[in-house]
């Protein structure tokens, strides 16, 4: 749905995005991540036709958006990072004015907006002016322009930005609504989120992309290892070399006991299962097994190793610098 | 149609905002003093004319009060018009809406006209408040409507330029007061050419007299329908859009 092909884009002789590739299949929700700076919105900003790229191509819904710009805007709804609206409009005739404008007929418009205005909760304020409403409504508002022309894509900017924890979960279940039918496409800083609602990610740093796929996979090729904590009192060097001993175990870590309970975190292969085995030991040693839990690898810990580990080899790469002296 | 998406929303703000009601409301203001200040003079110099006359063959109302106003007219909108153009672009561009404007199905040019359509439009209602004053002359006196008709006329050309100027000035910048000096300064130099004509003499001096905005509303207003007037208005505004059109895109390159 969405294709990517080598896009640059610069702003004289900085490069906000350099030879960013990705694509992206209908119906999927997929989550675009990178701290500040690193390119999210540009790339969101060439694909919405807001500008075009220095070098590169992109494809929307089959069209490239710089040749064929009218076609990939009629498939598209967008919601720029803040929120840009007309704030001396009225509700209902700001999302009239959009669905006129994304060529909504007028006998559909009407039935079109009083649904979307229902979908993110914004019927009750439609009648107020935006530049009145609060931070969250806006939001919904923004939303719901995005969506009131029934676009088969969406590129969303940080849309649960500055929302209240309540007004987070409505947005969210609103974007996992529209999975599906619609193409999302959806930028964001806040990890959790991303695991919650989408089905694959692209992780962008310094203009350039650092990973991409499927969650589940992106943990799997950047963590090989399964992670287990485990408590148990008994004597810790033993406790350690036993544990190291158990087919599979790759390695022990043993953190200072505390009233005597050791805790140990455990990396094992992905593949091998020692959970029964930490178990059956301490059973025989005659050790109290107080905790043993699986540590779930999130995207969190992908996402900090993959800009992490860009930054250190980029930091090698330049050499030690020296300070002039004085 | 797109294009009246766009001028329906703009009309729309124009009006929501105060923006409209109080450019109405010290437009004509300032437009009904300057009238009421011809007529009464006008009534004096009749009064006066009731005794000798020789002056009174001279006294003709169309010319000596409607003629008046409507250069007076032009004055008051070259300075009240910037200030309604200068929203058009310069506060899509800083509030940022204009990244939501620009990534509609809708194309640039669709775009400048809606805007463009709907501060003239808005000139156009301005200007037909003011019908009421002939309306009041023509109560006591009897009026020649044609100097009237190509009076307006003029008005409605000029205007349509100093909108396509400011329209141009808006989308250069996206602070309003600069678009609104800009808009200001053009004007007024455009204004002003006409003043040195007369002591530059010779070629130069009739090319300044040809680019002065005001030297080609002065006969409409007298009941000349020039086609070199018409034109100049017409290539005025038609040149202040395309560049405005190429400013659009300039900026989107720019990103």
């Amino acid at each position: 749905m969405i294709e990517v092909d080598h896009l640059t884009k610069s702003y004289g002789p900085v490069a906000a995005i350099r030879d960013v590739s990705f694509s992206v299949s209908p119906g999927q929700i997929v989550g675009f991540l990178g701290p500040n700076g690193a390119g999210k919105s540009t790339t969101m900003r060439i694909l919405a036709c807001f500008m075009p790229a220095s070098s590169g191509a992109a494809k929307v819904a089959g069209y490239d958006v710089f040749a064929q710009s009218m076609e990939v805007r009629r498939r598209i709804g967008y919601l720029p990072e803040n929120v840009p609206l007309y704030t001396d409009m009225r509700v209902s005739a700001y999302l009239d004015f959009v669905a006129e404008v994304k060529g909504v007929g007028r006998s559909e418009r009407r039935r079109r907006v009083a649904d979307v205005m229902d979908r993110c909760l914004v019927a009750d304020v439609q009648n107020r002016l935006i530049g009145k409403l609060s931070k969250g409504y806006r939001q919904r508002v923004g939303l719901a322009q995005a969506i009131v022309g029934d676009p088969e894509v969406l590129i969303l900017d940080e849309p649960t930005i500055g929302l209240d924890p309540k007004q987070i979960t409505e947005i969210r279940s609103l974007i996992k609504s529209l999975a599906g039918q619609h193409t999302v496409i959806l930028s964001t800083h806040i990890l959790p989120e991303v695991s919650m609602i989408c089905d694959a990610v692209i992780i962008i740093n310094k203009g350039g992309i650092v990973a991409q796929g499927p969650i589940d996979t992106l943990v799997e090729q950047f963590f090989p290892t399964s992670r287990l904590e485990v408590e148990i009192v008994g004597p810790s060097p033993v406790v350690r070399e036993r544990i190291r001993a158990i087919p599979g175990v790759l390695s022990v870590e043993d953190q200072p006991p505390a009233n005597g309970v050791g805790r140990y975190t455990v990396e094992a292969a992905r593949d091998r299962d020692v959970r029964a085995e930490i178990f059956q030991l301490a059973a025989q040693q005659r050790w109290d097994l107080l905790e043993l839990k699986r540590v779930g690898l999130t995207l969190e810990e992908v996402f900090i190793r993959v800009v992490a580990g860009e930054e250190s080899t980029q930091d090698s790469g330049e050499g030690p610098v020296q300070e002039p002296a004085p | 149609m797109k294009i009246w998406a766009i001028f329906k929303k703009e009309m729309r703000l124009y009006f929501t905002s105060p923006v409209a009601w109080v450019v109405f409301t010290i437009f004509l203001l300032i437009a009904g003093y300057f009238f009421y200040s011809i007529f009464a003079f006008f009534t004096l110099a009749s009064m006066q004319s009731a005794m000798n006359p020789q002056m009174g063959r001279d006294l003709n109302v169309t010319d000596s009060v409607m003629r008046p106003l409507f250069s007076n007219i032009s004055v008051i909108l070259l300075l009240l018009m910037p200030l309604v153009t200068m929203r058009l672009f310069a506060e899509e561009r800083r509030s940022g809406t204009i990244e939501l404007l620009l990534t509609y199905p809708v194309r640039d040019g669709a775009v400048l006209a809606g805007k463009y359509l709907a501060a003239l439009g808005l000139y156009a209602i301005m200007i037909g408040l003011t019908l009421l004053y002939p309306g009041i002359v023509v109560y006591f006196a009897r009026l020649e409507w044609g100097p009237i008709l190509t009076g307006y006329l003029g008005l409605l050309l000029m205007g349509a330029t100093f909108i396509a100027v400011g329209v141009f000035a808006s989308s250069l910048t996206e602070n309003q007061i600069v678009a609104a000096i800009t808009t200001f300064g053009a004007l007024l130099i455009f204004w002003i050419l006409g003043w040195s004509a007369d002591y530059a003499g010779g070629t130069a001096g009739k090319v300044l007299q040809f680019l002065s905005i005001l030297e080609h509303n002065d006969s409409f207003s007298k009941g000349v329908l020039d086609t070199k007037d018409v034109l100049y208005y017409l290539n005025f505004t038609v040149l202040a859009l395309f560049l405005t059109l190429r400013s659009l895109e300039a900026r989107r390159w720019k990103g």
